[in-house]
């Protein structure tokens, strides 16, 4: 039998206000535990939540970049269980009444644009953490991250197989990251993701039983995982099973996905409206308002990049991803006028640089200036793109301009052709074998004479200019 | 008469002339206390050795001619109303350590206008319960008659001010906590509109209902007392931004040409005879003073108990949910795991009362019986709102019996919760409304047990009721008692 996969995403994304969502306590990461935590945060009797409506701000912003509807009024509710991680028992969020529904972003799904439905955005405040003691029979407790403000995104069972699910999630974090909302950090947690996903036969059109899967802390693992538990449904289908519904666990070291708890065993959470905060109004004035504040986004840029720069697809995709890099793309095309040379070098050896010591373009050593300066170089001459290739790792390293590397090494390029022919005839002379099998018919010693001729400058020969010569003195 | 027999007004008056001083006036108090308080029990903690410094720091400031508000004057607070460095209780086992690191809005303003704070009175558990019987800390009995209860849920604090162990108190209304001691111990009470006294640090019960207000000996110091305790706070969500009028200026108005409504509703069987007549009689004196009574209904009043334990309960199982044994407070000694941890430190740390309400409320919630429970208690508690906007339209004020009926006796109710629960009848629908009201003493019945009569007015509307309570104490002129102890 032939199977349908079906993909829900819910996603947690911290939200990087200063303050937290219901108090004035710091939403650094890092702290030392409960440095970051006043009574409020304590669920201390008495003390009451005041919005943050910075919070409300920037979920606006997400709910606007993903099209959704933001709703004129909005409440909040609370969520009851009981935890240690969660001081009041329970966790403010909302229910009935989201900030925001019925949006969507746009995937590539083989070269065609396949819209994921976005069913709510809304807020809420994050938990606590457990510090388990390996030693001792006890546990801490770290309210650092309590009331840090999150917004969950909720979307569609709309996306059909592990990679849609997992490109997905890569266009939501890449939009809450544009937004300058959340620093998605999958490893820290501000990013974080939950996944309901079910099989049917195809054609048909119930959905079959779902499993909620936790525990994902990347992307490869959300589409591992995914993978695994496609196959897990499948065969038990297959070999006369059933899928329970249920939520299940990754463990990574395994790759495998077990059991946490039934639907039976799942917590009544008895939402109600919570009575101490009011709802939330949204006008459009402000929603006009933040709509001014919202960047150019991914989607946008990549159409841009291609019809402005003239630029292939692939190359507009790899330089959006991160906006600072889209950024120090932009700055040197601007000042070299070169765009598909700007991309090879930003996509080549830049990124390539970065990568290898995980750094983060906006602490490039090479200015989009140097980079710039060093393309028109090579674009007027001065330097061979042999030539660059060295001097752009040196800028790496030292942090110099070109210009200042190419004086200190002697790089400046060779374009004298009375020098030149001097040096061919030279090497003509020196290969009277090679010359006249040349002259032979043998076209491939061509190779042979550029390289004894760059060779002999020491690969500061103008490349063009060498082959010009070369070809008129071979002939004779 | 001494010192602490006084009301607010009358202490102003000696200190500004300079009879007396606020070290007199606590010494006063602190010695009824020490002859008293064994007999009525209306304190869970006594604060004589912070409150002798702070009537010092008084004395300095009057010596420098800075006399505010409350300068000098002993206040208890319910042991409700957080206490910085100050155990607070809430009547219950499980906060019986709790010491907060701050103060409740209402703490900062009393002590700011120079309030000198007595101690934290008794209080029904989590303030839960009509006669402060469900105390981990024992009961408090009523000043007119020892064998009877105050009322509750703040019967600590309307004994407190009924046997003058203090000159006014604090306490908390969610259902009528604050209107119900204070018509049993004979003294005047008032719960504020929703939003307009803050809830920050008000343990809360439920929050959609709770209210700080003010117990006093007369009308006028009840005026004085809001003028300190009304307001806006930002630390609230739902602290409402309206203007705050100066509540004295309504003492000694008149109230010719004002409409009373008499909801029909109210004047049902089961009231106490002697209420009844109680309430007859002050009605006419209202009209004697100008006031013109009309009969009025409330439609839905026959759902207002129904709704209100649905609505309170289910608040109140989420707002308890925080007394875990993680964080502070009561944990039980012997625990397996966390599972066991949290139901031994809550079966150990709440009393009965406590646990049926937050089961009460736990079902009403639950996945299933929300809709049937608490969606429709939210629907019909819109129209109980509804029956006092259309009634208010038709008149200034609606005046009611405040309890339909005195003081019972201790231990007569514990047993039937319902019985109990029906002690409220006449208080729960104001707090369902979020509108105002205060309750005055009206008489006595034969064997000397205080009445009170209860009036309601619109949102805000707090100078009304001052105004209309002020002008009734002035024309009743009901006989100046006080309890033999």
């Amino acid at each position: 039998m032939e199977f349908e996969t079906v993909i829900g995403l819910e996603v947690h994304a911290q939200l990087l206000t200063e303050t937290k969502i219901f108090c004035n306590c710091s939403t650094k990461f890092g702290g030392a535990p409960n440095s970051h935590a006043c009574p409020v945060c304590l669920g201390m009797p008495g003390v009451l939540p005041v919005l943050n409506k910075k919070v409300v701000e920037f979920a606006m912003k997400m709910a606007l970049a993903t099209n959704c509807l933001i709703n004129k009024s909005c409440s909040y509710a609370r969520k009851n269980y009981f935890y240690p991680d969660l001081p009041k028992g329970y966790q403010i969020s909302q229910y009935a009444y989201p900030l925001a529904e019925h949006g969507h972003v746009f995937l590539d799904v083989d070269g065609v644009q396949k819209k994921i439905g976005i069913t709510r955005i809304h807020m809420e405040e994050d938990a606590g953490k457990l510090i388990h003691d390996e030693h001792n029979p006890f546990s801490y407790v770290d309210l650092n991250r309590t009331g840090v403000p999150l917004i969950e995104i909720v979307s569609e069972p709309d996306m059909r197989s592990p990679e849609e699910a997992a490109d997905y999630l890569k266009r939501l974090h890449e939009i809450l990251v544009y937004l300058e909302i959340c620093d998605g950090n999958m490893e820290e947690g501000s990013f974080r993701c939950d996944a309901n996903v079910s099989i049917r036969p195809r054609g048909q059109k119930e959905f079959g039983t779902r499993a909620e899967l936790k525990n994902m802390n990347s992307f490869r693992n959300v589409q591992r995982a995914l993978e695994y538990e496609v196959k897990r449904q499948q065969y038990l289908v297959e070999n006369g099973g059933k899928v329970v519904q249920e939520t299940r666990l990754w463990d990574d070291a395994q790759s495998v996905t077990n059991s946490m708890r039934s639907k039976e065993e799942a917590h009544d959470y008895r939402y109600f409206p919570d009575p101490d905060l009011v709802p939330v109004i949204v006008d459009d004035t402000w929603v006009e308002k933040i709509a001014k504040e919202l960047p150019e986004l991914p989607l946008a840029k990549r159409e841009r990049f291609v019809k402005d720069y003239q630029i292939p697809a692939y190359d507009a995709g790899v330089l959006t991803v991160d906006k600072a890099l889209a950024g120090y793309f932009e700055d040197v095309v601007k000042l070299c006028s070169s765009p598909k040379a700007a991309s090879n070098w930003v996509m080549g050896d830049v990124l390539k640089f970065l990568n290898e010591e995980k750094r983060d373009i906006r602490n490039c050593p090479i200015s989009a200036t140097a980079l710039a300066e060093m393309i028109c170089l090579i674009e007027d001459g001065t330097i061979s793109g042999k030539m660059a290739k060295d001097i752009v790792e040196e800028m790496y390293k030292t942090g110099k301009d070109p210009k200042a590397i190419i004086a200190e090494k002697g790089m400046v390029q060779i374009t004298d052709e009375g020098a030149l022919s001097i040096a061919i005839q030279k090497i003509m002379d020196a290969n009277p074998n090679q010359l006249k099998d040349y002259r032979g018919g043998k076209d491939k010693l061509f190779g042979f004479f550029v390289g004894q001729v760059m060779k002999a400058t020491q690969g500061k020969a103008n490349p063009q200019l060498v082959n010009d010569l070369l070809k008129k003195m071979l002939a004779g | 008469m001494e010192l602490n027999q006084l009301t607010i007004h009358e202490l102003q008056g000696k200190i500004k002339s300079g009879k007396t001083s606020a070290v007199q006036i606590a010494e006063s108090v602190f010695k009824r206390i020490d002859a008293v308080e064994k007999q009525v029990h209306a304190y869970i903690r006594l604060m004589k050795e912070e409150a002798l410094a702070a009537a010092k720091k008084a004395d300095d400031d009057i010596k420098k001619g800075n006399i505010k508000q409350l300068t000098g004057i002993p206040i208890a607070l319910k042991d409700i109303v957080c206490t910085k460095g100050i155990t607070t209780t809430c009547g219950s086992h499980i906060l019986h350590n709790f010491v907060p690191p701050y103060n409740a809005t209402v703490v900062e303003k009393l002590s700011a206008a120079g309030a000198v704070f007595v101690g934290k009175a008794n209080m029904d558990e989590f303030a839960m319960g009509s006669s402060t019987e469900t105390s981990y800390f024992g009961v408090t009995r009523n000043p007119w008659d020892l064998e009877r209860i105050p009322g509750g849920s703040s019967g600590g604090s309307a004994a407190a001010v009924a046997a003058d162990e203090c000159i006014a108190s604090i306490g908390s209304d969610t259902g009528g906590s604050i209107r119900q001691p204070a018509a049993l111990c004979g003294i005047v009470g008032l719960k504020p509109t929703y939003g307009r006294v803050s809830r920050f640090g008000l343990v809360a019960f439920a929050s959609s209902l709770d209210q700080i207000g003010p117990f006093t000996k007369d009308v006028e110091d009840c005026a004085i007392m809001m003028n300190v305790l009304a307001g806006y706070d930002s630390r609230e969500s739902t602290s409402v931004q309206a203007e705050v009028p100066d509540y004295r200026q309504f003492v000694g108005r008149d109230i010719k040409g004002w409409k009373i409504g008499i909801p029909k509703e109210y004047f049902i069987e089961g009231i106490d005879p002697e209420v009844s007549s109680a309430i007859k009689k002050a009605i006419s004196v209202i009209e004697k003073s100008g006031g013109q009574c009309i009969d009025i209904s409330l439609p839905h009043t026959q759902y207002c108990l129904a709704v209100y334990y649905i609505i309170a309960p289910a608040e109140a199982s989420s707002n308890l949910a925080r007394y875990d044994g993680v964080k502070y407070g009561f944990r039980t000694a012997e625990a397996r795991d966390l599972l066991d941890m949290y139901k031994k430190t809550r079966t150990q740390g709440f009393g009965a009362e406590v646990k049926r309400r937050i089961m009460i409320g736990t079902y009403a919630l639950s996945a299933g019986y929300y809709d049937a429970y608490y969606k429709k208690a939210s629907q019909v508690r819109a129209l109980i709102k509804r029956d006092f906007e259309e009634a208010l339209k038709k008149c200034d004020i609606i005046l009611t019996p405040t309890t339909p009926t005195p003081a019972f006796k201790i231990g007569e109710k514990t047993d039937n919760p319902l019985q109990m629960y029906l002690s409220d009848i006449f208080t729960i629908s104001t707090n369902l409304a979020g509108i105002p009201g205060i309750s005055v003493p009206c008489g006595f019945t034969a064997s000397g047990l205080p009445i009170g009569m209860q009036f309601l007015a619109g949102h805000f509307e707090e100078g009304k009721l001052i105004q209309i309570a002020s002008a009734y104490e002035k024309n009743a002129k009901i006989e100046k008692r006080r309890p033999q102890l």
